[in-house]
């Protein structure tokens, strides 16, 4: 028998007693107020986020510091050209010397700060990790109130990689001090930008 | 705001020795202190004085695990004692803080409990169809009935590309499975990539926690393991220099790694999704960058549906950090372009405990590490004292299902306190199975005489509520702070015959006077 029947059959015969029905799954009201748009920023930088308003003429306004400041810059949005061009990278590996990668998130979470992104946005999926930083587009009308709402969402069923990113990477692994930027990134800033949206200047 | 986002600071302090006198954590953009992730609320700084990291149990084959000898020698090293008290305590409350954020906390636990119960119990037409739409993914799926049919089945698929070097994420099961000490003998370099996981392996040792998996080390031990396995500056013990210095050092491996493995918190059967749940971004890193991605998944992960995500994803991070989620929620459903995916379901005993009547419902453990952190036994002994790759009480009444004799004593390493019931995200009546355990192991004379006597003494009270609970002592203050009267009443085995070395002498009241009621504690 091969390990999957043996496996299966095992199961079958181990069947719990007693009737289990799979419980209906009422939708809560969200722990969040109306500020969409607040709750979200407060949460987000909680978990070590950052968040920042455009610019009345430079959407990138907010982290322009940090894109002048940079080498390698990978774009995936159509509002910054970046020196990097993430749709030419032979392997993934080929983005570890990106200094900051701009994405655009499909949605956001205001109960969490999380935003999703999935094989779509991030072009390639090592970049969010890879590069030193990551700046974050999130159209205001994209944010969604609870985690509940988002995995009503049809990308988890569609995409062959999504991934909600909460903040930074972090760690506290060493006496319980927190520090950014353990293996992935070292900053998430999220920029409130409407899509469609005028391109930056640079 | 509806949630309370911030714990309040001063309540709950056991031990202010290791508290540090600056803080060095990470601030938000607002200035504000952060304690996301496993962070601690405030940091802790144990005290510039080396005091070499106790052991754990000393193993010896199927012999039967003095939990309580390596828990002496753990109590014996102060400063360590009272740093992971107090850390894993630290957990506990911010864990309280962000449950009772929630009103639909307990109709959320009951949903879970419900959802699993009914995965569990429908398991193999559940593991069927995640099978077939993973394969419809494009995902290679594979099934091993025990660890070494795992670690085989990696071999194999390792060999079928050439790799001989393996970066991975956090994972439990693989721990089970010996998996890295396997590979070690066939010639595959593995690499950790979790920041404890990695100090763990450096230093030789299992994780001694679900969760944060180097828990029990001080700053100076982490600085001593780094210094002699990646030549780190031996005075050098300040944690961003040590958190930094295993980036650096571990990206060359992420970059050229033949392959990536990592674990599984929930495996969706609807769209044959693995998902993993991290705070460092290390599992997304293994998952994306090699050419050749292998996901590891004990076969009670599945859940049925997306939407299932939406209540699992609230308790699992809630209960394991206090945070509302982790840094991290990855799913990765099929492989990128011109790259293999591989799924390992693995069985390695879980089919035959869900035929134990009185256990199978600890399959339903998220690995939240939430009932390690409230257990005063295992805050106070540290998680290498259990010997097995489960410590707390969710090992102590799972390990024995893995060797009935080698794990026989640990189901006494209780203080029978409850509290890990009380916590545990999915209903999982952890107490309850830990007094089974007792008894199924007496029945079969797994246990020595005197522990057999206790038994009784010990099930005429528990058969009587209010004089269990008198005899204990349920509140929370009995759990802070593990007090003599807990350890040493008559009816807990653990503290049995043991004096522990720094333990004051005092009355329970004289005791109760000095640690609860001075700091502004209520
Ligand atoms: S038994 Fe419950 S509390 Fe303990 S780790 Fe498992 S899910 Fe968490």
């Amino acid at each position: 028998m091969s390990a999957r029947d043996a496996i299966l059959a095992e199961i079958r015969k181990n069947r719990p007693a007693g009737e289990h029905p799979l419980p209906a799954v009422p939708l809560f009201t969200p722990l969040v107020g109306d500020d969409l748009v607040a709750e979200f920023g407060e949460r987000l930088k909680r978990m070590g986020g950052r968040i920042a308003e455009p610019g009345a003429d430079d959407v990138f306004a907010g982290v322009r510091e940090r894109l002048d400041g940079a080498r390698v810059v990978a774009s995936a949005v159509p509002e910054l050209a970046g020196n990097r061009d993430l749709t030419a990278v032979a392997r993934p590996r080929d983005v570890d010397d990106v200094d900051v990668a701009v994405v655009r998130a499909v949605f956001g979470i205001a109960e969490t700060g999380s935003v999703l992104f999935t094989q779509d946005q991030l072009v390639v999926n090592a970049v969010a990790y890879l590069a030193q930083h990551l700046v974050v587009l999130l159209d205001p009308a994209d944010i969604l109130p609870n985690v509940q709402a988002a995995y009503l969402r049809p990308e988890f069923g569609q995409a062959a990689y999504a991934v909600l990113h909460t903040g930074p990477s972090a760690t506290a692994d060493i006496e319980g001090v927190l520090i950014h930027g353990a293996q992935g990134v070292r900053s998430l800033t999220v920029i409130l930008c409407p899509r469609g949206g005028a391109a930056a200047r640079g | 705001m509806s949630e309370e986002l911030h714990p309040r600071e001063a309540e709950g302090i056991v031990n202010p020795v290791v508290r540090a006198p600056d803080d060095e954590s990470e601030r938000g953009q607002d200035g504000r202190r952060l304690d996301h992730a496993e962070g601690t609320s405030k940091p802790i700084k144990a005290p510039a004085q080396r005091e070499p990291q106790p052991r754990g149990a000393k193993i010896r084959g199927d012999r039967p695990i003095d939990q309580g000898e390596a828990a002496e020698r753990f109590l014996a090293a102060p400063l360590h004692a009272a740093a992971h008290d107090e850390r894993l305590w630290d957990l506990r409350r911010k864990r309280d803080t962000a449950a009772h954020g929630i009103p639909e906390w307990e109709e959320l636990r009951e949903l879970a409990s419900q959802i699993k119960q009914h995965t569990l119990s429908n398991l193999d037409t559940y593991l069927e169809q995640f099978e077939a739409a993973a394969r419809a993914n494009g995902v290679h799926v594979h099934w091993a009935r025990d660890g070494a049919d795992h670690n085989r089945i990696v071999l194999g698929i390792l060999r079928d590309h050439g790799a001989r070097t393996l970066v991975k994420s956090k994972s439990m099961l693989t721990e089970e499975c010996g998996f890295r000490h396997f590979m070690e003998g066939e010639g595959v370099e593995i690499i950790e990539t979790d920041l404890g996981e990695r100090i763990q392996q450096l230093d030789n040792e299992e994780p001694s926690h679900v969760v944060v998996p180097a828990a029990h080390k001080t700053r100076f031990d982490v600085a001593e393991v780094f210094a002699r396995t990646l030549g780190t500056d031996p005075d050098n013990d300040d944690a961003h220099y040590l958190a930094e210095s295993q980036r650096e050092t571990t990206r060359p491996y992420i970059l050229n790694a033949d392959a990536g493995l990592t674990g599984c918190n929930f495996a969706v059967a609807e769209t044959g999704t693995v998902v993993t749940c991290t705070n460092e971004g290390n599992a997304d890193l293994s998952g994306n960058v090699p050419k050749l991605q292998i996901h590891s998944i004990g076969i009670e992960k599945l859940i049925p549906r997306v939407e299932h995500l939406g209540v699992f994803l609230r308790i699992l991070a809630r209960s394991a950090l206090g945070s509302p989620i982790t840094q991290y929620t990855s799913h990765f459903r099929g492989p990128r372009a011109g790259t293999e995916m591989h799924y390992v379901l693995v069985d390695n005993g879980r089919a035959a405990r869900l035929g134990m009547e009185e256990f199978w419902t600890s399959l339903k453990c998220i690995r939240c590490g939430a009932c390690m952190n409230t257990c005063p036994v295992y805050r106070r002994s540290g998680g290498l004292s259990y010997g097995a790759t489960y410590a707390g009480p969710i090992g102590l009444i799972i390990d024995p299902t893995f060797n009935k004799r080698k794990y026989s004593t640990l189901p006494f390493s209780s203080t029978m306190n409850g509290s890990c019931t009380n916590v545990c995200p999915v209903k999982i009546n952890i107490h309850e199975q830990i007094f089974a355990w007792r008894k199924v192991l007496a029945e079969e004379h797994q246990i020595p005489m005197l522990k057999q006597g206790m038994m009784k003494a010990a099930g005429a009270v528990l058969s009587r509520p209010a004089a269990y609970r008198a005899a204990i002592g349920a509140a929370d203050s009995a759990l802070k702070v593990l007090p003599r009267f807990a350890v040493y009443n008559p009816l807990n085995t653990w503290g049995k015959k043991r004096e522990m070395p720094d333990a004051p002498r005092q009355s329970f009241h004289a005791w109760y006077r000095e640690n609860r009621m001075k700091g502004g504690a209520k």
